[in-house]
């Protein structure tokens, strides 16, 4: 059996994005730039798969500049056989991604693919679903619990009603939703285990893999600021705070 | 001129209210618009959808592997009606962005998520970084422009509709390979988070499921909808259908009160077009209180019985 697991890299979650002035893009000058917390996720639910004994290889691909290494490292380290990295120096739409994937689940013959339920940069939600459409193949997203046996997957789907349970048969893709699991720690000896694992780059120009229709941005704007700050003393001034609002 | 689909959100029998909030971004678009249902059954479905405001058609697509909404199932069907339209939106609510990018690749097109406004039938406004930004793309016109819609932006669009109700029925091919299994649905009279004017949530500082029961009783006092934070649902403190924020529910109530919640980026994305935001917290340093209309500093476990006792004596 072998696991796709996708990592893209994103300013960090803990950092409050600033949208530069000119409206061109945001700051990522000297900013923190992590594996995507879902991606983490998917990471650790392939990593478990196959530790629960399943014959698996686990193999991390990221889509984007030679930096991304640095990811896929700590992805190395964490677990996973080997890491491919489709360079390109172009930040690239769901639809796109999602056929570089699917280029990918051909040479590779994957049984299953898991990625991120979003990025947290785009915040589209799209690539999973996208990918599984190109494949034809099932889709089961925000995953809350993933059940293998033989060759079907049993999902719970965090959904606004509560939790869906689907079956599907493999090949198919998973994205995760965040309580899945927890993503293990990474320890110094894996990081040093890891130089040696393979780490194969190819280029996306190489793939031939046709390229996608995309969506224009034409401006970054920053959003309408609360203007919030007002703090009352006790629950009577609470009270007549709300009043004056008109909301009681 | 545009024709703008937009896809029916409902679970057999009622119409979910993302619906006509969806209906809401057509008209703001501006077109003829249709609205599908995709059932086994769709006609009690059909006559709500029939008489939201500016529906021409409603469309019932029934056929028995509809039953559970299965993006798998749904979006070859919807690639097909796609040729007769210049738009297809669903509500960005997890039925639709499980389904709607499923279609957009069958259809070799990009999708725009999370649509908050329309500049004109090309151009939309969408947030990215957790809200931190506010992009304005253009799509591609042809074939076909897909897009979800942030509920949270679109008031519903109101009903005196008279739209005519057909039967189509598409040649779609469906896959067999995706199951329903089962829904877990938390049962609950309250109101409804996602349309509910008022919300009152619990964070990790409520402490455990069993001090949520303080949440509650405000919440009924107000009549107000539960909400909650990401660290009070991972502590089991609540269900996940209550959590708000980025990877939650975004909500736009009149009144939002956060109670024990700190206020991290990822929380304040689900609530910032709440109309006025009291905060309780006993740290008066809580980044909530730089976006809060209204903040009281205290221990929200005295601060809520002398609440719900003041609103009793309203
Ligand atoms: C990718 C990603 C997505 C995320 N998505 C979401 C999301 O959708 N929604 C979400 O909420 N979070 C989300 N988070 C998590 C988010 O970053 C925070 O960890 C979370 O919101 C914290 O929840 P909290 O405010 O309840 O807990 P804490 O940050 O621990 O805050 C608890 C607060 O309670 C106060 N308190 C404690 N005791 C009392 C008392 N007795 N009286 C009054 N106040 C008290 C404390 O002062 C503190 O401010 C996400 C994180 C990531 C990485
Ligand atoms: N450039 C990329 N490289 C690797 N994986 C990606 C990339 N872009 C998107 N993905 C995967 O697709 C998921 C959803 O992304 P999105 O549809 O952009 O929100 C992410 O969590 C990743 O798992």
């Amino acid at each position: 059996m072998k696991i796709l697991v996708g990592i893209k890299r994103v300013i960090d979650f803990s950092v409050r994005v600033q949208v530069k002035k000119d409206g061109s893009g945001v700051n990522t000058d000297g900013v923190k730039l992590s594996i995507n917390p879902f991606d983490e996720i998917a990471l650790e639910e392939a990593l478990r798969i196959r530790e629960k004994g399943m014959q698996a290889e686990v193999v991390a691909v990221s889509i984007g500049p030679a930096e991304v290494q640095q990811q896929l490292r700590t992805a190395l380290a964490m677990g996973v056989d080997r890491a491919v990295l489709v360079e390109t120096g172009e930040v690239l739409q769901p639809l796109m991604v999602a056929r570089i994937f699917h280029e990918l689940t051909k040479r590779e013959n994957a049984d299953l693919v898991i990625l991120g339920k979003q990025a947290i940069d785009d915040d589209c939600n799209q690539t999973g679903q996208m990918l599984a459409a190109l494949w034809d193949r099932p889709q089961a997203t925000f995953a809350s619990k993933v059940e293998l046996k033989d060759k079907t997957l049993t999902v719970t789907r965090e959904v606004d009603a509560g939790l869906e349970t689907i079956s599907v048969d493999l090949p198919a893709v998973v994205t995760t939703d965040l309580r899945l699991n927890t993503p293990r720690f990474v320890k110094m000896p894996d990081i040093m285990k890891a130089r040696s694992k393979p780490l194969q780059t190819l280029k996306l120009d190489d793939l031939g893999v046709a390229k996608a229709p995309e969506l224009e941005i034409t401006n970054y704007a920053p959003p309408p600021q609360r203007v919030g700050g007002k703090k009352v003393a006790d629950v009577p001034a609470l009270i007549s705070a709300l009043k004056e609002r008109g909301v009681l | 001129m545009n024709k703008i689909l937009v896809v029916a959100e409902h679970d057999g029998k009622t119409l979910n209210a993302s619906t006509a909030r969806a209906v809401n971004c057509a008209l703001a678009i501006g077109g003829e618009i249709d609205v599908a249902v995709f059932a086994v059954n769709a006609s009690a479905v059909s006559t709500a959808a029939g008489k939201l405001k500016g529906v021409k058609r409603v469309l019932k697509v029934e056929r028995a592997e509809n039953a559970h909404q299965l993006a798998a199932v749904l979006a070859p069907q919807i690639a097909k009606l796609a040729k007769d339209y210049t738009h297809v939106l669903a509500p960005s609510t997890t039925f639709g962005k499980d389904l709607l990018p499923r279609a957009a690749a069958l259809l070799g097109v990009q999708q725009v998520s999370d649509v908050m406004n329309v500049i004109d039938a090309t151009t939309f406004e969408r947030p990215m970084y957790a809200g931190n930004a506010i992009v304005t793309v253009k799509a591609p016109a042809a074939p076909c422009i897909l897009a979800t819609v942030r509920t949270a932006s679109w008031q519903e669009c109101g009903t005196g509709g008279t739209a005519e109700i057909v039967s189509v029925t598409t040649d779609a091919a469906v896959p067999a390979h995706t199951r329903f299994v089962g829904l877990k649905a938390e049962k609950s009279d309250r109101p409804d988070l996602q349309s509910a004017p008022r919300v009152v949530s619990g964070g990790r500082g409520v402490g455990s499921k069993e001090n949520f029961a303080v949440i509650y009783k405000l919440a009924d006092k107000l009549h107000a909808a539960v909400g909650a934070s990401r660290a009070a649902v991972d502590a089991g403190f609540v269900s996940n259908d209550l959590q708000v924020g980025q990877t939650g529910k975004i909500i736009a109530p009149e009144l939002y009160v956060a109670v024990g919640i700190s206020g991290a980026i990822q929380h304040l994305t689900g609530i910032k077009d709440a109309r006025t935001i009291v905060a309780i917290n006993k740290d008066p340093d809580a980044p909530i209180f730089q976006v809060a209309d209204i903040g009281l500093v205290g221990d929200l476990f005295q601060i809520l019985p002398e609440l719900e006792k003041e609103l009793d004596e309203l």
